[in-house]
């Protein structure tokens, strides 16, 4: 294939995901993003959120990623996530019940709240339930 | 020569301790067989992360990053992974004598070293050797996940912010294989270049950031330090795994060769009071006709 590129996804406890590519869309702390093959050299801080991997002969394929980072060199494409999951790896109800626990923290604002910390919790269950459904 | 119920008493002892040996060696193997897979997987991600953060800051340029240069008064803080228990052969004390004896850390001052300790055994080994121990975490060692590994890395990252130590380094062992193991001592902050890359050979087109330079290399470095010590975690499990099998093999192997010559012992001394007791007979036989 001409328009793929190397992409491998790594995760502290396993390879992720390894292979050929055309592209790759995912959440950064910037937006979202797209990558083609040659896209110029960049570093960016993943947000957690949907990953899709469009493999060389189109099938697409959805996964969650939480925190992490992504080097990009033209050719090859590195994904080192903290957190990366496959649909059917996601407990939905406790993915649910993290959102509305998350939601009830930032309206209620009680005392000793990490606003920072339920926001990334809110973002994390939205992206688990996304990929799912 | 000894009486034989002795040697009996003895060949039972060994026997027994024996059967120790083989159960623990058998433990081990199963925790071997798991920490391997696990270090393995964990390898890649060790490996790529270290390659990656090099060629990243080899493109960079001259990026003057808080994390990247050495500041303060040169305290030097070490992570050292050990177990909390023994009989594991060389394990331990290697990762001890490679902290007080080896070129590296030839011109160190204990005094301005800091250990981190995980697992108990380093901890104890380095005392002794007036290293001071600012931390010691023995809970981390088992079944340790990624969170224990940022938990220490936050620390040392919040010590090494505000300018109480400037260097950061891992010591651990490094799984090569089921039977070689590797004391390795590595320096994670400020990041060492490899040398061919630090010169900025090789190195096609100038890397990109998104958000700025200053602000990933906030949020990468972190994640580069937790990485590091979670692989070297994974590394020493697996090794610990393996140098307690080994010892426990040749324990159980030493043990059925002192069970064999205090069989033989006992087999001999059995003999001769045989025989003593059939010469006395005879010659009390004699004695009375």
């Amino acid at each position: 294939m001409d328009n793929t590129f190397k992409l491998q996804v790594i995760c502290p406890d396993r390879v992720f995901y390894e292979g050929e590519a055309s592209m790759l869309e995912l959440n950064t702390i910037e937006g979202e993003v797209g990558i083609y093959k040659h896209h110029v050299p960049m570093t960016m801080i993943i947000a957690p959120g949907a990953m899709t991997i469009t493999e060389g002969d189109g099938t697409k394929k959805d996964a969650a990623v939480h925190s992490g980072f992504i080097e990009v060199l033209g050719e090859k494409v590195t994904v080192l996530a903290e957190v990366a999951e496959w649909p059917g790896e996601i407990d939905v109800e406790r993915a649910e019940r993290a959102k509305e626990r998350a939601e009830k923290r930032l309206e209620e604002k009680p005392t000793g709240t990490d606003i920072a910390r339920a926001q990334t919790a809110l973002q994390r269950a939205i992206a688990r339930i996304y990929v799912v459904k | 020569m000894a009486s034989m119920r002795d040697i009996k008493r003895r060949k039972v002892s060994i026997q027994s301790t024996q059967q120790i040996t083989k159960a623990m060696k058998l433990v081990s193997t199963v925790r071997l067989q798991r920490a391997k897979a696990k270090a393995e997987r964990s390898r890649a991600y060790f490996k790529c992360m270290q390659k990656t953060v090099a060629s990243m800051l080899s493109r960079t340029g001259n990026v003057n990053h808080p994390y990247l240069s050495s500041k303060g008064d040169g305290r030097k803080a070490v992570v050292v992974i050990s177990s909390n228990r023994g009989l594991a052969g060389g394990f331990n004390s290697n990762v001890v004598r490679l902290m007080i004896k080896n070129d590296q850390t030839a011109d160190w001052d204990p005094a301005s070293v800091d250990i981190y300790a995980i697992g108990n055994k380093a901890k104890d080994g380095l005392a002794r050797a007036g290293f001071g121990i600012a931390d010691s975490d023995p809970d981390a060692i088992d079944e340790p996940v990624y969170d224990d590994a940022k938990r220490i890395s936050d620390k040392l990252l919040e010590k090494f912010r505000a300018g109480e130590i400037s260097e950061i380094y891992v010591a651990y062992t490094e799984f090569k294989n089921t039977v070689t193991h590797i004391p390795t001592l590595i320096r994670v902050l400020p990041v060492e270049l490899p040398e061919d890359e630090a010169d900025g050979a090789g190195v096609s087109a100038p890397m990109n950031f998104e958000p700025a330079e200053d602000e990933s290399l906030d949020l990468i470095v972190p994640k580069y330090v937790a990485s590091m010590i979670y692989g070297a975690l994974m590394q020493s499990i697996a090794s610990e795994n393996g140098a307690r099998m080994q010892a426990m093999d040749s324990a159980t192997s030493n043990a059925e060769d002192m069970i064999q010559s205090l069989a033989l012992q006992y087999n001999r001394a059995r003999q001769s009071s045989i025989t003593q007791e059939l010469t006395e007979i005879i010659a009390g036989a004699e004695a009375i006709s």
